[in-house]
């Protein structure tokens, strides 16, 4: 094998390896979604956030929309701060949009859907949204359900 | 006959730390040499060619099939749930997680380790690295180096390969034969891997793999008794050691990374 | 030539290998310029004694000096740039592998010289000529004989026109006509070159005819030393037994062991 036979075929090797990465990046996962920089960040205040992490999906009628980008907690509110990342494209969100926080299957994954509102004017950086529902944690859910099974017979 | 065997057991116990402190010495010695390969980019290159160029064929293969059969078990769990779209995600992440590091570390420490040990145990045993002494040429600088640094480049390509041929394989499996939806396939793949999480820390790993089979491979090679069982012995123990290392360290930097 | 100063001059060496122990207390003085011949049975530790010279191992008493640097307290680069000036053929020829005869003889020039490929080309074709094989160039070290890969390494050996030059075991495997050229060659370089040589060897007729002084090394120390005629006088027993290789005497045929019928005797171990 010559030297030079060796040089290309490492060469090979080298922008393969390359490629897959670059393959693995664009098209496997999420980084062509991100072009982070073009977007807008907005809040929303849930009283109970459980399950939502950040980086989990926004939607809008089902389509992703945007990131979480920070959950933080509010002490004197006793809240949580919610702030998502919206992709740039979407200026014309209406301001009265609310935002809940859904489950992907029964068990699945927590993400904010947001409602359209009616309102003329647009969601904009530093938005604040006003309407929200909160995370339905299954175990309180089950708690209610139990509880009121417990009260019903003792009428 | 006790004390016998405790004062056994108590050099045994001396040797391997003789052994783990010699491993880090040569280390520190081969770090060293790092700096002079600047100056020498065609040792690498020579190096980049057995260790990753001859590595490729069986990397490729072997993730085609890993992709092929992730996509036909995941298929046959997920449509009991009605969730076959999830086929690209399950097959993403497994490949870029796990399987591609760990068994791209697994088949480089059976295929290019291996030989790594063999070849710098028979310049050993043949006084070759004794000559180059000799010659005042450092063979730690010489032909360690080298080879330690095309180890530690060649094994995070060789697991990019891995898994991104994997995703094709499972492509042709799932879309291909089992009719899973193409567009579904990539875009929860694209909804659910993240760049940083999944990516990013799978090509971390598979870089500290790369630096600890290439260590062994070389501390060795390098530490064997210079006959040609001494050689053979060598070989087994870089495979055998290697691959432990690698499924322990997957462990714990699975812990850190995953975690939470 | 013993009134000018040694060029490697041993002192009180000792040195072990685990428990074993190699040298015991040798005293050995090397003068530029001369042919000095190491002898000794079969693993008594010549090798040892020209990897000690070397540097390549640390005495563990006693002293190694070299051109007036003491080798086992130097410094690596110090170290590496001494054995520029030493040559060293090696008992299995210890060519590199992966390359063909040329490139093996142009391996240290390439290392340590800036020198152009046309005149890297004259060089190795001159040591290859002198060692009869200049058409082996492009043979791999696979494809020589036994004695052509030493001859090939000890073209190896003088690519850099070393000061000292050590020949470990320079004649066996060859035939009569090719040992007959390397006598005459180990000689004739010394001369040319103003080399001082270490010949370690077995042959000890060849060895003889060459060398200027002689030293006989066993268990662990020099048992004689001096010019042929004046070991023949020597009125050392070992001097003796070796030169005239007669199976009894003093020097034992044996590596160190128990007596026979105890050793058959006792059933267990190895
Ligand atoms: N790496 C080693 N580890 C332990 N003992 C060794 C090693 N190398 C050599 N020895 C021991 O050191 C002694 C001297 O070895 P050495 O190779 O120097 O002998 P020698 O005089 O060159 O013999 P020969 O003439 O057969 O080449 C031998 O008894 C051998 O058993
Ligand atoms: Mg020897």
């Amino acid at each position: 094998m010559t030297t030079r036979a060796i040089e290309i075929w490492v060469g090979i090797f080298v922008v393969a390896g390359f490629v897959a990465l670059f393959v693995l990046s664009m098209q496997v996962s999420n980084l062509s979604s991100y072009q982070g920089e073009k977007g807008f960040d907005i809040t929303a205040r849930f009283d109970d956030v459980s399950g939502l992490k950040v980086r989990s999906m926004v939607t809008m009628a089902g389509v992703r929309i945007g990131r979480v980008t920070a959950i933080e907690f509010d002490d004197q509110a006793l809240q949580a701060v919610v702030t998502m990342k919206i992709d740039g494209q979407h200026r014309t969100l209406p301001r009265d949009s609310s935002a809940n926080i859904y489950t992907a299957g029964l068990l699945g994954e927590k993400y904010i859907g947001l409602e359209a509102g009616g309102d003329e004017a647009s969601l904009g950086p530093g938005d604040q949204i006003q309407l929200t529902q909160d995370a339905l944690v299954l175990e309180k859910l089950l708690g209610q359900f139990i509880s009121r099974m417990i009260d019903e017979p003792a009428k | 006959m006790f004390f016998d065997w405790l004062q056994q057991l108590g050099h045994r116990g001396l040797d391997i730390f003789e052994r783990i402190g010699r491993a880090h010495l040569l280390f520190f010695a081969i770090l060293a040499g790092q700096p002079g390969l600047l100056s020498r980019p065609r040792l690498v290159i020579a190096q980049l060619y057995s260790v990753g160029v001859l590595s490729l064929l069986i990397i490729v293969m072997s993730g085609l099939f890993v992709g092929m059969v992730l996509a036909l078990q995941g298929y046959n769990t997920l449509v009991k749930f009605g969730a076959e779209e999830s086929l690209g995600t399950v097959v993403a992440l497994s490949l870029v997680r796990e399987l591609g590091p760990v068994v791209a570390a697994l088949l480089f420490a059976g295929r290019a380790g291996s030989a790594l040990t063999a070849e710098i145990g028979l310049m050993k045993t043949t006084e070759q690295l004794s000559a180059m002494e000799m010659m005042a040429v450092d063979p730690i600088r010489r032909i360690l180096a080298p080879r330690f640094l095309a180890g530690f480049i060649a094994m995070p390509l060789l697991a990019s390969i891995f898994s991104a041929v994997g995703v094709f394989g499972g492509y042709f499996v799932g879309v291909g034969q089992l009719g899973v939806d193409a567009g579904s396939y990539w875009s929860q793949m694209q909804a659910n891997v993240d760049i940083y999480d999944d990516i990013v820390n799978g090509v971390i790993k598979s870089l500290v793999f790369g630096l600890v089979v290439t260590w062994i491979a070389i501390f060795e090679g390098h530490d064997c008794t210079p006959t040609s069982e001494g050689v053979s012995r060598a070989t087994t123990r870089t495979v055998v050691h290697s691959s432990l290392a690698v499924l322990a360290l997957d462990f714990i930097l699975t812990a850190l990374m995953f975690g939470d | 030539m013993t009134d000018t100063t040694p060029l490697i001059r041993i002192r009180d060496l000792h040195f072990r290998r685990g428990e074993r122990v190699i040298f015991n207390g040798v005293d050995l003085d090397i003068f530029p310029g001369g042919i000095t011949a190491i002898m000794g049975p079969s693993g008594t530790g010549k090798t040892t004694l020209l990897q000690l010279i070397g540097g390549q191992l640390k005495p563990t008493r006693g002293t190694v000096e070299v051109d007036g640097q003491p080798v086992h307290e130097l410094r690596r680069s110090a170290l590496y740039a001494l054995r520029r000036k030493m040559g060293m053929l090696f008992q299995n020829g210890a060519l590199l592998t992966d390359m063909n005869v040329f490139e093996n003889i142009a391996y240290p020039i390439r290392e340590h010289t800036e020198l152009p490929e046309s005149m890297i080309r004259t060089l190795v074709l001159m040591k290859l000529e002198a060692v009869g094989l200049r058409g082996a160039r492009a043979l791999m070290p696979n494809q020589l004989s036994c004695g052509m890969a030493r001859r090939v390494a000890l073209a190896r050996g003088i690519a850099l026109d070393p000061m000292i030059m050590m020949y470990d075991e320079p004649f066996t495997g060859q035939d009569p006509i090719s040992m007959g050229v390397l006598v005459r060659l180990i000689r004739s370089l010394n001369e040319a070159m103003g080399l001082t040589s270490i010949i370690v060897s077995h042959d000890i007729a060849e060895t003889c005819e060459i060398a200027d002084m002689i030293y006989l090394l066993a268990e662990g120390r020099v048992v004689a030393k001096g010019s042929l005629p004046e070991l023949q006088q020597h009125e050392s027993a070992w001097a003796r037994q070796f030169l005239n290789g007669e199976p009894d005497g003093p020097v034992p045929f044996h590596y160190p062991a128990a007596d026979l019928a105890e050793d058959l005797l006792t059933m267990t171990g190895t």
